[in-house]
């Protein structure tokens, strides 16, 4: 042995002898983690089969959703009716299905106006922080002390039943959480070196919350989003059934629950199908958020 | 090249004001390094955060090249800071997760329009400088380790081709056979890009490797200024002194031979600054005056400055 051997490769010399694994990105890293985690898979895959049979069920079901015989009302399920029947002889199972476009697009819809208003008041706020952060945040105090459900039943009494007054009542009475949850991260990622850095190089104000700040808070964004989901459809659900949601003869989960229940007693899978179908979708949505928390949590990455 | 004056910083809090830098004044020439030293809190790396004002100096003045910058806009601003770049202590913490170690390193040259065609020549060209390889560009800081991240902070602040670098505390974060490397590293930079350093570290001995002249900080104001060896041969304020004192030397014989100068109490809090010198609650030659008269730096001749009348 020669003291040369100790000497430290050249820059040439290592670029053949190092072993590089392949590059990630944090969203690869991510769905590694993810794909672990069996709980958050099942509600991945429940969540996608809901959405697959959401919206090619009805397509290629024999049965309309409003299509009525009256031959087979209130039949039991069956092998020609899967879920079995209401009252006008409608099959439940693809009136099911047909909910489950209306109960999902209100999912989602509604959550991203939430997330668009939410992450714009709430990124604001934060990265001007100060007097402003402030004010605009006593202001979605008063949002948030205001049970939810009373502007949405105000609402939606104001601009009248139906699918888009639905999206518009939810989206607008549903970001402040979202607001208050994006304000902490900026708050949060604002306080980094990485974003000292930037302002050190001469980032402007735009660059640094575009490039450095909101990627960093993406992780916490989709996670709320992910809960907010569920939220918004057991809301559009609730307002069904008290009869302010989509009107006849569309159906929604919450207005077959709710067409269900004067016959509970006497045809138990009226109610049965649509409820379990509520509850399984936001079991999964849950599943999954929780498993997107661990998945994109920046403190278990180093 | 850099010239600071007076320069002060303080900060509101609820329990006070905070007198982070009060009164700092010192000159860079180019070319040379000039080291910043003193224990945590003393307002170090306020100071250099002030300089290219990070923070809004409350007094004072800062003069780059013969431009004041001190109180210029973040717009004109821009142009100097194309010239002062800035190296941080965490490497962990100073790279965003979000973007690739190329898109780090394009970063200032986006921002200071550099043309686009020779931005990825130039990243490859980085790397190499830092010693990393131009594969590495499509990697993620969690790729790295701590030492090739904070080669890519480096790499980073040589991407706008500044002349001043501040290197604020660069390897204290690093584990000992690294620090060795970086500090290499930036001394080769340093001569073969004609950079100036403003250095800022707590070790001694990294200082006194590493720096032209030392500047040694304590609670806010700079108490000696003096050439590296003069400083570490001859210390004559009675904080340099003790603190040079507690430097561990690696040769137990002459480890025992040491006397260790230790001072007694804390560091008083900055927000009620003891009144005339600073020192004067814990050093081993106080006497009455010190307790009113706030001293100045005196020339003690060689380019020897202390602020100490009985030093």
């Amino acid at each position: 042995m020669k003291p040369e051997d100790f000497l430290p490769l050249t820059v040439e010399e290592r670029e053949g002898a190092e072993i590089l694994r392949p590059s990630k990105t944090y969203w690869a890293d991510a769905w590694l983690r993810l794909k672990n985690d069996r709980a958050a898979m099942i509600g991945l895959y429940v969540i996608l089969i809901v959405i697959i049979l959401a919206v090619f069920g009805p397509v290629f079901s024999r049965y309309e959703y409003d299509g009525m015989d009256f031959n087979v009302s209130n039949d039991p399920p069956s092998l020609t009716h899967w879920f079995g029947c209401d009252m006008f002889g409608r099959d439940l199972f693809v009136r099911v299905m047909y909910g489950a476009r209306i109960s999902l697009s209100v999912g989602f819809i509604a959550s991203f106006i939430s997330l668009f208003i939410g992450v714009i008041y709430g990124g604001i706020s934060g990265y001007l922080g100060g007097r402003w952060d402030n004010v605009m945040m006593r202001v979605v105090d008063v949002i948030y002390s205001v049970p939810a459900m009373i502007y949405v039943i105000l609402l939606m009494v104001v601009l009248g039943a139906g699918l888009k007054s639905i999206f518009i009542t939810m989206g607008i009475s549903y970001w402040a959480p979202m607001a208050r949850m994006v304000r902490a991260e900026v708050l949060r990622i604002k306080n980094e070196e990485f974003v000292t850095a930037a302002r050190a190089a001469g980032a402007s104000p735009s660059r640094i919350l575009f490039r450095h700040i909101i990627p960093n808070a993406m992780g916490a964004v989709i996670v709320t989003l992910t809960f907010s989901v569920p939220g918004a459809i057991f809301t559009e659900a609730f307002l069904s059934f008290v009869g302010l949601g989509v009107s006849a003869p569309m159906a929604s989960w919450g207005v077959l629950s709710s067409d269900a229940v004067p016959a509970m007693a006497v045809y138990p899978w009226q109610l049965f199908f649509p409820a379990g179908a509520i509850s399984i979708t936001i079991l999964a949505f849950n599943f999954l958020g929780d498993g997107l928390r661990d998945a994109l949590d920046p403190k278990l990455r180093k | 090249m850099l010239k600071v004056e007076g320069l002060t910083k303080y900060f509101e809090t609820p329990s006070g004001r905070i007198h982070s830098v009060d009164g700092v004044s010192f000159t860079i020439n180019k070319g040379e390094t000039l080291g910043l030293v003193g224990e945590s809190g003393c307002g170090k790396s306020t100071t250099a955060r002030t300089i290219i004002r990070l923070y809004e100096p409350d007094a004072g003045k800062i003069i780059f090249n013969g431009h004041d910058i001190t109180h210029i806009t973040q717009r004109e601003m821009l142009t100097f800071r194309k010239k002062i770049q800035m190296i941080f202590q965490d490497p962990y913490a100073s790279l965003n997760p979000r973007m690739t170690a190329g898109e780090i390193i394009r970063e200032p040259m986006t921002i200071h329009k550099i043309p686009k065609d020779e931005h990825s020549s130039r990243v490859n060209h980085l790397l190499k400088l830092v010693g990393l390889n131009s594969e590495q560009a499509g990697r993620y800081p969690h790729e790295f380790s701590g030492g090739q991240r904070q080669r890519i902070g480096i790499a980073r602040a040589l991407a706008a081709e500044p002349e001043l670098i501040i290197c604020d505390e660069p390897v204290s974060a690093l584990d000992v056979s690294i620090q060795a490397q970086i500090v290499n590293m930036l001394e080769d930079l340093q001569k073969s890009l004609g950079l100036t350093y403003l250095f800022i570290a707590h070790d001694l001995s990294m200082v006194k490797h590493i720096s032209t002249r030392i500047a040694v900080m304590y609670l806010g104001s700079v108490v000696e200024i003096a050439q590296s060896d003069e400083l570490y041969n001859r210390p004559l304020h009675p904080y340099t002194v003790s603190l040079l004192s507690s430097v561990p030397i690696p040769d137990p014989e002459k480890a025992t031979q040491k006397h260790i100068i230790p001072l007694k109490g804390e560091i008083p809090s900055a927000i009620n600054p003891p009144s005339g010198c600073k020192f004067h609650t814990r050093c081993p030659k106080a006497k009455p005056e010190c307790r009113s008269v706030s001293p100045k730096l005196e020339d003690k001749g060689n380019g020897h400055f202390c602020a100490c009348p009985f030093a």
